[in-house]
């Protein structure tokens, strides 16, 4: 399961970078990776479809929700635990 | 050159149900923002908005009327209905020949939009009302005020998201000083808050959960409104020859476009049309004494704008003050910039700065004189209205005190 969300997000951010998924890596940000404030936001909206989630994210104040956008890691690391806690 | 004043104004929106009531609300930072009273709102993440309370239509509308009315176009009546009143002009012969309507607005008849798509689409029916078309069409308010005050002369709607109003305005005082006519009714009007309006903002993830506070450090993003202000444009030796009482005059227009990004706003682009508009008012830049804002609340617009008016002003920019009416009214989108007219009016006319409401604390990227959580009394010879639409138009309005 956790290597399908790890998987599942690196494809959706190489979709939305105009990369290869195995162009990234986990230590890179979305800066590295050239996906803007709008980007974020269809990257995020992408990954709610896709794990039928929902993200709490403000982009007024991307640290707020405890959604951390910090590393491509820090994305699935977050995405793993909403899956677990709204899917579990 | 041919001047132009104000001769009337006219709203509804959250604050009120007309001028004085809105501008009674301002004065007392009164807050316009509760819980959305609109069909499942439940599956909103945003619940909060700045509605028109407490409205009935029955007692503005007959049947027939409301058959065609979409709730953009009564608002957009009922406002010109006050603003004509209080011009005491008639329309009729030549005058009414040449005076026309230019109104913003975005969304629409976007009521008319959902309620009839979830007809077809969600209860399956395959038939809607005959009127659909002509009651959802950008340009019905505008029509229904033409046709309501007889005014045949230039007629359009104007559509730049949320600088829609400014732009109609800045197009109704073009007109006039450039000799096309001698008066127009202009402003705008928006009614996006029903549930496929607010779900469709939602999905940019800009929207507060719980309150619009502009230029404070714990702003978190905007909260839609809904409403109308309209105006009467008059060539100022026109309205002193019948008298007319002069409540301030229009005295420069300026608009721009950023051409970067289709919803990160630009210090540059907002700057042009500031400095355009004191420019083309002819006016020196330290005459400028108040601000209307566009002052969304959102973490982007704000610091840029301030960052502008900061730019434009230099030193100036320290002893002017600055405030966002949206704090109260919440964001009319395409009717926004006319409602905020109004606090522009009153600082001009009654010496009263309204005020940004819920301040909480100072944002080192927002260093202005934003008139804090309570409106005050100051003198002001000329106050600006910025608008800056998503898309990265801009228009910007420069009123002298009559």
């Amino acid at each position: 399961m956790a290597d399908d969300v790890k998987t599942k997000v690196i494809e959706i951010l190489a979709e939305q970078a105009v990369l290869e998924p195995g162009d990234i890596a986990m230590d890179q940000t979305l800066e590295d990776l050239g996906i803007d404030s709008l980007g974020l936001v269809e990257s995020i909206f992408a990954i709610e479809e896709a794990f039928d989630i929902s993200v709490p994210f403000n982009a007024n104040d991307p640290q707020a929700g405890d959604f951390d956008i910090s590393s491509v890691a820090a994305i699935v690391g977050a995405v793993e635990g909403l899956v677990a806690a709204q899917k579990g | 050159m041919r001047r132009v004043v104000i001769t009337g104004a006219g709203t509804i929106n959250a604050l009120g149900a007309s001028v004085a009531e809105t501008l009674e609300a301002m004065r007392e930072g009164r807050c316009g923002i509760g819980r959305l009273d609109i069909r499942d709102v439940d599956r909103l993440t945003v619940q909060i908005g700045a509605q028109v309370r407490d409205y009935d239509e029955a007692a503005h509308f007959n049947r027939q009327q409301i058959a065609l009315y979409d709730r953009f176009t009564q608002f957009a009546l009922l406002a010109a209905d006050e603003a004509i009143a209080q011009s005491g002009l008639t329309f009729e012969g030549p005058l009414a020949a040449r005076a026309g309507v230019v109104m913003g607005t975005s969304g629409g008849g976007l009521n008319t939009q959902d309620e009839n798509y979830r007809a077809v689409y969600e209860d399956g029916k395959n038939r809607v009302h005959p009127f659909v078309v002509p009651k959802l069409m950008n340009n019905a308010a505008t029509s229904h005020v033409s046709m309501q005050h007889n005014l045949k002369g230039p007629s359009f709607t104007v559509a730049t998201a949320c600088a829609s109003s400014n732009h109609a305005m800045g197009q109704a005082f073009q007109m006039i000083r450039a000799g096309m006519t001698d008066v127009m009714v202009t402003g705008g009007t928006e009614a996006m808050l029903c549930f496929g309006g607010v779900k469709a903002w939602e999905g940019l993830r800009v929207m507060s959960k719980d309150a619009c506070r502009p230029f404070s450090a714990t702003r978190n993003g905007m909260v839609q409104g809904e409403g109308a202000g309209m105006f009467v444009f008059e060539e100022y030796e026109h309205a002193r020859a019948r008298g007319a009482e002069i409540l301030a005059e229009v005295a420069g227009f300026a608009m721009s476009s950023d051409a970067s990004d289709i919803v990160m706003p630009s210090k540059q682009g907002a700057a042009r049309a500031i400095a355009g508009a004191v420019s083309d008012a002819g006016i020196p830049l330290e005459s400028v004494g108040y601000i209307n804002a566009h002052g969304t609340g959102t973490a982007a617009n704000d610091k840029t704008e301030c960052a502008a008016v900061a730019d434009v002003f230099g030193h100036h920019a320290n002893d002017l003050m600055i405030s966002s009416t949206k704090s109260m009214h919440g964001h009319l989108i395409g009717g926004t910039g006319a409602v905020e007219l109004l606090a522009c009016l009153m600082a001009l006319r009654d010496g009263v700065v309204a005020p940004t409401i819920g301040y909480e604390e100072p944002d080192p990227e927002c260093a202005l004189d934003v008139v804090p959580n309570e409106a005050r009394e100051a003198r002001v010879d000329v106050a600006l209205s910025n608008a800056f639409a998503f898309g990265g138009l801009n228009a910007v309005l420069a009123l002298k005190r009559a």
